[in-house]
């Protein structure tokens, strides 16, 4: 979706300022809801594609008002009633009113551990054979999926070249609506700095932009 | 799904008050608190595992892990050419796995290329190597302009590339996570491996250090 997410290229956010010293998390609450979010994630009522459509579907100016934890818990919130893990009216009171699904289980610490150093990622080993290969001119199809997607904007109608095959990986599109996983190769696909964002100057016509992108992104140039 | 009608979802706290009197239950601090007392009741969560997810990215995961991988890469041939080639299984061999560095690529810096790490979508970045991010990563200001204005950025961090360094920037679009290597100072030959590790800063396996 065209969200208040896919921020590359937009301008007046002003100047980059880290923090000196940063702490991990910033107040007590940030911690809690980055715990809760992995321990709910790892009931596996819903996927990492899932999570982050439900963190960037919504108005752009809430998007870009709230802070990353409180994007966190809103999109938390809102898969967790989607997904019947608790209630509005349990959020609304603040307690738990029901009780749970019975086959829902809370990991303990030892298994959460587990299952955080076994993560298995996004890899797939479906045998798909890869549309592009290593080398090949691409477009990015200008298409404006009304839901989850990782095709930024700003590479759209763009041309690139092929830089890697990083293999077979669950498509985000379809994954983040529960349609599958609908295996197909993802590549790292190399952009000129002045294809992107115009001509270049000279001292930066070298520089480049590299997106991993999928297959159902891409088109041969 | 629309983001119209969840958006009505999130405000659903108002319903039946009076817009003018806002109470603290509206505060962030008392939903993260009602959600996580709600998962416990139910036992949806199981609160040691909240403390042991805490302890380990508070406390146990960050840069140091990377800063080893660089330096074990400065001093050992076979072992750059591991990480350069799969940096997975080279990163893995190190202890450093699981979530959010599932599948790993090393890059490495040189006097003519210099490479450097956003996600403009969202927050992605290597755990098992950096931690978790820091603010400024995550934030709109360098996820907007670290594609589009990479030396302008990298000047905001007091780096001021030459114009023959070749700056590569690479998006984090997929699950894949990116780890720079930064190049080996001069004059460090005599330093081994640990000596070595504490050169290198979270900024270094960003990119937004030279």
């Amino acid at each position: 979706m065209n969200g208040g997410q896919d921020l590359g290229g937009m301008q007046g956010f002003g100047p980059v300022i880290p923090e000196p010293d940063e702490p991990v998390f910033h107040h007590d609450w940030e911690r809690r809801a980055f715990a809760v979010t992995l321990a709910l994630g790892m009931l596996g009522r819903w996927n990492l594609d899932m999570s982050r459509f439900a963190r960037e579907n919504r108005d752009p100016a809430e998007y870009l008002a709230l802070s990353y934890y409180e994007l966190w818990h809103k999109g938390l919130e809102r898969l967790a009633v989607e997904k019947g893990l608790v209630t509005a009216e349990e959020l609304r009171a603040g307690r738990a009113l029901e009780p749970r699904d019975p086959s829902l289980a809370a990991p303990d610490a030892a298994t959460a551990m587990k299952m955080l150093a076994n993560s298995r990622g996004a890899k797939l080993d479906d045998p798909v054979a890869p549309r592009f290969v290593v080398g090949e001119r691409v477009r990015v199809k200008n298409l404006n999926p009304p839901a989850h997607t990782r095709m930024p904007r700003y590479c759209r109608g763009r041309q690139g070249v092929v830089h890697l095959d990083h293999g077979a990986y669950v498509f985000p599109d379809t994954h983040a609506l529960g349609l599958g996983p609908k295996p197909q190769h993802c590549y790292s696909v190399r952009f000129s700095a002045g294809e992107l964002w115009g001509e270049p100057r000279r001292e930066v016509s070298r520089d480049s932009v590299h997106l991993d992108l999928w297959d159902d992104y891409l088109e041969r140039a | 799904m629309s983001g119209r009608s969840d958006h009505g979802h999130d405000h659903d706290h108002d319903h039946g008050h009076d817009h003018d009197h806002r109470h603290d239950d509206d505060t962030i601090t008392f939903r993260v608190r009602a959600l996580e007392r709600i998962a416990t009741e139910k036992g949806l969560v199981d609160p040691k595992a909240l403390e042991a997810l805490i302890e380990t990215y508070e406390h146990r995961v960050g840069p140091r892990n990377g800063a080893r991988v660089v330096a074990k890469a400065w001093t050992d041939p076979a072992y750059r050419e591991l990480l350069l080639r799969d940096a997975t299984t080279a990163i893995a061999s190190m202890g450093y796995v699981g979530r959010q560095s599932e599948h790993l690529v090393a890059l490495e810096n040189s006097p003519r290329v210099h490479n450097m790490v956003v996600c403009t979508l969202c927050s992605c970045y290597p755990w098992a190597v950096l931690g978790l991010p820091p603010v400024w990563y995550k934030s709109a200001p360098y996820r907007s302009r670290a594609v589009s204005d990479p030396r302008g950025v990298l000047r905001e961090f007091g780096v001021d590339l030459p114009q023959e360094v070749e700056v590569r920037v690479w998006d984090s679009t997929a699950e894949i996570r990116y780890l720079v290597i930064p190049e080996r100072p001069a004059g460090t030959e005599r330093l081994g491996e640990a000596e070595l590790a504490a050169l290198v800063t979270r900024d270094h396996m960003i990119g937004t250090a030279r």
